[in-house]
């Protein structure tokens, strides 16, 4: 089995493509699979420090490489075979580990349970990067050719999940993955042309077999502290239905002894009772309900006693657009008030199902009554191509109060709470029409405020000289409305607000002409927040107020559209001297997250380059006798990793701006990045064979840096021309686009290691592993920089990370001697 | 032989010694430990066919019986005054804790110092008795623990400030939506004179309900049910506290509260409080809510 490293073997291609696309979707899955478990923060965090597995096999290969390297087809194959018995035993016993990250706060125990769930999901990682470097060693000839598939396949493995996602349950799909993975085993023996490769093939497929009826047996030990399991304790209350898709996992809950209630930002002083209602939860929390309509108007009066009804008291809208229509309550309000012409969006088409499907009579047919028209968009993109006026423009309260006031939207980018948003929605609205948006009230106040700033900006970008005349903001003790008006508020409309407001005991925070002894009279809080917050921000002291204030608080744009991030660095201190009386929920735990993130992805991986070092020394090979520097290595794989990232997430975000489907948005842009990224990769095979790999690296990183800043500039008028183009054309402009910027990206990663097979073989799994943890640095990073300097500086970053790979690629010293392997 | 015995009885001394200064439960863990022990040395002395150790001319079963009275008695007596003394001692630490953060706190809910009344009550209450085992030994810490039912019992600290929020005289009628371990309705029984509290969860109200019973808490009265519509048999109620998560408040609820009375509803997650927002029903009927931090924090700084 000592195969030489000219062996007459080919590259196992197939297998390879197979397995990266198998790596790529099981990191997708496990992020939907954490993200219904968990929180999606934690998810976020658990799954990029499982990538360090990447890094890790790169260590572990500094060291073993010579022996696996003996005999490479069974290493080869032993660790395929690992990857996909780990990819569901891993998963498995880490969802067991019960861990609460609130309670980390006084149990230290909670972190080791943290640290155990990222050991056990690295090694899935571990092991399929062991195989592909492994590979990318055995046939340095074919690097370029061998990292190319390796691309093409994780490319082809991030349509897969999406699509696997749609039309499976999260767990099967964790079963098709593995016996994926497994299979591939079998494919290997025969492209390695094993002897005994029926035998290996025939146990490998038995293998698949007894894993798939494992997982099949598995079940999702989802928190006890997420809505669905909280809910489910009740008595009575069961899940009758689930759905699954990228967008998240549905989970249809019946009550049949305890109605359901769900009435947020009722008035307290109304006395009506919900109708009964049936639950939608998303990923086992964000509930959202179907309400039973038997036809009598009154019965959903309830929905007249909450801030979001102010609108219709103000005029008689005769077309209203509802963003994010959900389980139909804004739909029914609308309907309770008359109006004649109701469109309602709603993102996720499995939720539309469910109501136009099993609970079609239940909710008496309310998204195919006349005068409803609903459309299954992304609700930004729907307004942007829509044609129409409408009278009032509803934004829904689209995500939970509990995941809201614990900062865990703080990493979501949300495109629709932009000024850039708010634009586009005011030039949506008839003459005298209303934008209608609906948010939690936090205490101390946050997005509100947040949300208030950003419409003051959005007017004044507008041309409107006085956005004082045109804001109404009032408020309950749970939600805040906030209205804009297209045209100058009335005085009839100011009387009609005050009455609405003190009928259902709502704070009055904002309307032209307010006093300050109106404030604060329902809902006491210690000082005036919101009108003295609201004065202050159409005042002339605005920034001086934005930069006081604890939270942060100013408008959010297009190129940081991280409208749920409110933390400041300032109050961190403060915050945490308060951590143990009470002052936890203070902290905006999320930005946080991302930050503990970074602290540990950088130590981890100081620690997995630093060892090869060590050992390096240890094995007496004088490292300044290399024939290449090791610094020069070091910095060329760690800048071409961090910027392949940073390129591909901060043109991810422009692409999202065209397609603005979130998900279709992600996976056309990473796949496109990815495979035109191998096609790259693949035609250096042709300059590897020609030698002058210093230069060729050089001319794909000035494409790299060309085709980025001009894209920079490009983009953005180029898109508004094409938002209103059909999906299918918008998909292929994208395509066409991503196309040459990628393709140059493909490039340098296999020259820096073909240049490296030639000179240091050996260091090669080091490198690999140097790429690895850059690549878990730059995910985490790019959205750190993104929050705070926006997308624009992440591909700036990324072009001068490129042009110092550039500078420093590791160039062959002709006077030093050989080293040893190790 | 003598030796050996006189060390065994030492280190069983000494392992009894070292419980009472641990913990009840440990104590149970260090009798059962005795017992096993004495197994297995009853077992391998049958095996070996070794002599009695102790010649005294009783028979073994009956030297082994006293043995075992006056080990049991030992130990008990230790343990029981032991555990009482350590945990009252905890106890004062957690009031300690609950005044320091009082201070911190005192102008955000309105409040110099914490009503001492609530202060004797929670000094009162053994709220080891109210986590699980394992806990007990955390259960003075001033923080929220796991009680399992995906429910925990809230900080110390919180349940001070809910409980002098909701402002109580010792004739007043409390009506609690959301039992849980039951330890805030136990706190609430040691200042008022009837006590209601309704779970929704069932195995929560009879774990709750069998615990009060057993602390000899009789003007506690638990039911398992929906708390939407409150307790009407019971109303008005001077003050209503809804510890269970709710959309909205349940409009009977304020329906039952008499005028002048106050409702105390902490919002947040299981395990933090981010607020509490209090619901006062004034003498004419009018209601109000009042949103409260409970810590001191202004969200603006300088010149505002």
């Amino acid at each position: 089995m000592n195969e030489g490293p000219h062996s007459t073997v080919r590259p196992p291609l197939l297998t390879i493509v197979l397995i990266s696309g198998a790596a790529l979707a099981y990191e997708v899955l496990l992020m939907r699979l954490f993200s219904i478990l968990q929180w999606h923060h934690f998810a976020y965090m658990i799954i990029s420090l499982a990538l360090l597995g990447y890094g890790m096999s790169g260590t572990f290969l500094c060291f073993v490489q010579k022996r696996l390297m003996q005999r490479f087809t069974p290493s080869f194959m032993i660790n395929i075979l690992l990857f996909g018995v780990s990819t569901a035993a891993c998963f498995q016993v880490a969802q067991q580990i019960s861990f609460n990250a609130e309670e980390a706060l006084w149990d230290p125990s909670q972190l080791l349970r943290l640290f155990a769930i990222y050991v056990l999901l690295a090694l899935p990682f571990f092991f399929v990067a062991n195989a592909l470097a492994l590979s990318l060693i055995r046939f340095r000839e074919q690097v370029s050719r061998v990292y190319a598939y390796d691309l093409v396949g994780a490319g082809l493995g991030s349509l897969s999940i999406v699509f696997l996602t749609f039309v499976l349950h999260p767990l099967p799909v964790l079963m098709f993955l593995g016996t994926v993975v497994m299979a591939s085993v079998a494919v290997a023996a025969w492209e390695l042309s094993m002897d005994a490769r029926v035998k290996v093939a025939a146990s490998a497929l038995l293998g698949a077999l007894v894993l798939a009826l494992a997982v099949n047996q598995m079940d999702l030990t989802i928190s006890p502290y997420k809505g669905l399991s909280q809910t489910l304790r009740v008595a009575g209350t069961k899940v009758v239905d689930s759905r699954s898709s990228p967008l998240g996992y549905l989970s249809v809950l019946e009550s049949e002894q305890v109605p359901l209630r769900h009435a947020p930002g009722l008035s307290i002083k109304a006395a009506v009772e919900p109708p009964p209602q049936v639950a939608v939860f998303t990923d086992a929390d964000n509930m959202t309900v179907i309400t039973a309509d038997r036809g009598e108007r009154d019965a959903f009066a309830y929905l007249d006693e909450m801030t979001s009804a102010l609108p219709y008291h103000l005029n008689s809208p005769g077309h209203v657009l509802i963003l994010g229509s959900g389980g139909g309550a804004d739909i029914q309000q609308a309907r309770f008030h008359r109006v004649p012409r109701i469109t309602a969006v709603e993102l996720n088409p499995q939720l539309v199902d469910i109501m136009r499907d099993r609970y079609r009579d239940f909710a008496n047919n309310l998204l195919d009554q006349d005068g409803v028209d609903v459309h299954i968009s992304e609700a930004r993109g729907f307004v942007t191509r829509s044609r129409d006026r409408y009278g009032l423009i509803q934004l829904a309260l689209l995500d939970s109060f509990a995941a809201s006031s614990a900062g865990l939207y703080a990493l979501n980018e949300s495109y629709l709470y932009t000024v850039e948003a708010l634009q586009v929605y005011l030039r949506h609205l008839e003459p005298g029409g209303y934008l209608a948006i609906t948010r939690w009230i936090k205490l101390p106040p946050r997005d509100t405020l947040k949300l208030f700033a950003t419409a003051v900006e959005a007017l004044q970008r507008e041309g409107r000289a006085d956005p004082d005349r045109r804001l109404l903001l009032i408020r309950g003790w749970q939600t805040s409305t906030m209205l804009i008006k297209n045209g100058p508020i009335s005085d009839q409309e100011i009387i009609a607000l005050k009455t609405f407001a003190a009928d259902r005991a709502f704070d009055l925070a904002w309307y032209p002409g307010i006093a300050e002894a109106e404030v604060n009279h329902y809902n006491v809080l210690r000082q005036p927040y919101y009108y003295g917050a609201a004065m202050e921000l159409l005042g002339s002291q605005r920034s001086a107020f934005l930069n006081n204030y604890k939270y942060d608080i100013r408008p959010t744009f297009d190129d940081r559209p991280y409208f749920f991030h409110f933390f400041k660095w300032r109050v961190f201190p403060e915050i945490m001297a308060l951590r143990g009386r009470g002052g936890m929920p203070l902290l905006e735990i999320g930005y946080l997250v991302l930050v503990a993130t970074l602290i540990k992805a950088v130590i981890a991986s100081v620690v997995l380059i630093v060892l090869p070092l060590i050992y390096l020394r240890r094995q007496n090979t004088s490292i300044v006798h290399e024939r290449v520097s090791l610094a020069r290595v070091l910095w060329y794989f760690f800048a071409v990793g961090l910027g392949f990232l940073f390129i591909e997430i901060g043109f991810i975000q422009k692409f999202i701006l065209l397609l603005h489907h979130p998900v279709y948005a992600v996976s056309v842009s990473l796949t496109s990045f990815l495979v035109f990224a191998g096609a790259g990769s693949a035609v250096t095979q042709r300059v590897v064979s020609a030698g002058g790999h210093g230069r060729a690296a050089r001319y794909a990183i000035m494409g790299i840096a060309l085709i980025a800043i001009a894209y920079t500039w490009l983009l953005g008028p180029l898109f508004a021309h094409l938002v209103a183009l059909p999906m299918t054309l918008k998909v292929l402009v994208s395509v066409l686009l991503i196309a040459p910027l990628a393709y140059c990206m493909g490039m340098p990663f296999p020259l820096g290691l073909s240049q490296l097979s030639s000179a240091a073989s050996h260091l090669v799994p080091w490198a690999w592993g140097v790429n690895g943890c850059a690549s878990v640095i730059s995910a985490v990073l790019a959205t750190l920089c993104a929050i705070h300097f926006g997308f624009a500086v992440v591909i700036t970053l990324a072009v001068l990370l490129y042009i110092s790979a550039g500078v420093s690629f590791p160039r062959v010293r002709h006077t030093a001697g050989a080293a040893k392997p190790c | 032989m003598r030796l050996r015995r006189s060390c065994q009885v030492i280190v069983t001394l000494g392992f009894a010694y070292w419980r009472y200064l641990s913990s009840k439960r440990h104590c149970f863990l260090a009798l059962r430990y005795l017992r096993d022990a004495a197994a297995t040395r009853h077992q391998s002395d049958d095996a070996t066919k070794m002599p009695p150790l102790i010649r005294t001319g009783l028979h073994d079963g009956r030297r082994r019986r006293i043995r075992w009275i006056c080990l049991v008695t030992l130990t008990a007596a230790f343990s029981t005054s032991a555990d009482a003394d350590r945990y009252q001692r905890l106890r004062l630490g957690m009031l300690d804790a609950i005044r320091a953060d009082y201070q911190e706190t005192a102008v955000y809910i309105d409040k110099n110092q914490a009503d001492p009344r609530v202060l004797a009550a929670m000094g009162r209450v053994p709220r080891h008795q109210f986590v699980p085992d394992k806990l007990q030994d955390v259960a003075y810490e001033n923080r929220p623990l796991p009680i399992g039912h995906g429910q925990t019992i809230s900080q110390p600290y919180i349940v001070a400030v809910m409980t002098d929020l909701l402002g109580v005289q010792s004739d007043d009628r409390v009506l609690e939506v959301g039992t849980g371990s039951g330890y805030q309705a136990a706190v609430l029984a040691e200042l008022v004179a009837h006590m209601y509290s309704i779970e929704i969860v069932e195995p929560l109200a009879i774990q709750a309900n069998k615990r009060l019973q057993r602390l000899g808490y009789a003007n506690v009265a638990i039911r398992h049910g929906d708390g939407y519509y409150g307790w009407e048999q019971h109303a008005p109620f001077d003050a209503i506290i809804v510890t269970a998560a709710a959309s909205h408040i349940p409009p009977p609820l304020i329906a039952q509260l008499k005028p002048g009375g106050r409702m105390v509803i902490p919002v947040g997650t299981r395990f933090l409080v981010q607020e509490l927002l209090m619901v006062v029903k004034d003498s004419d009927g009018a209601v109000t809510t009042r949103q409260l931090l409970p810590v001191r924090f202004v969200p603006l700084t300088g010149g505002h």
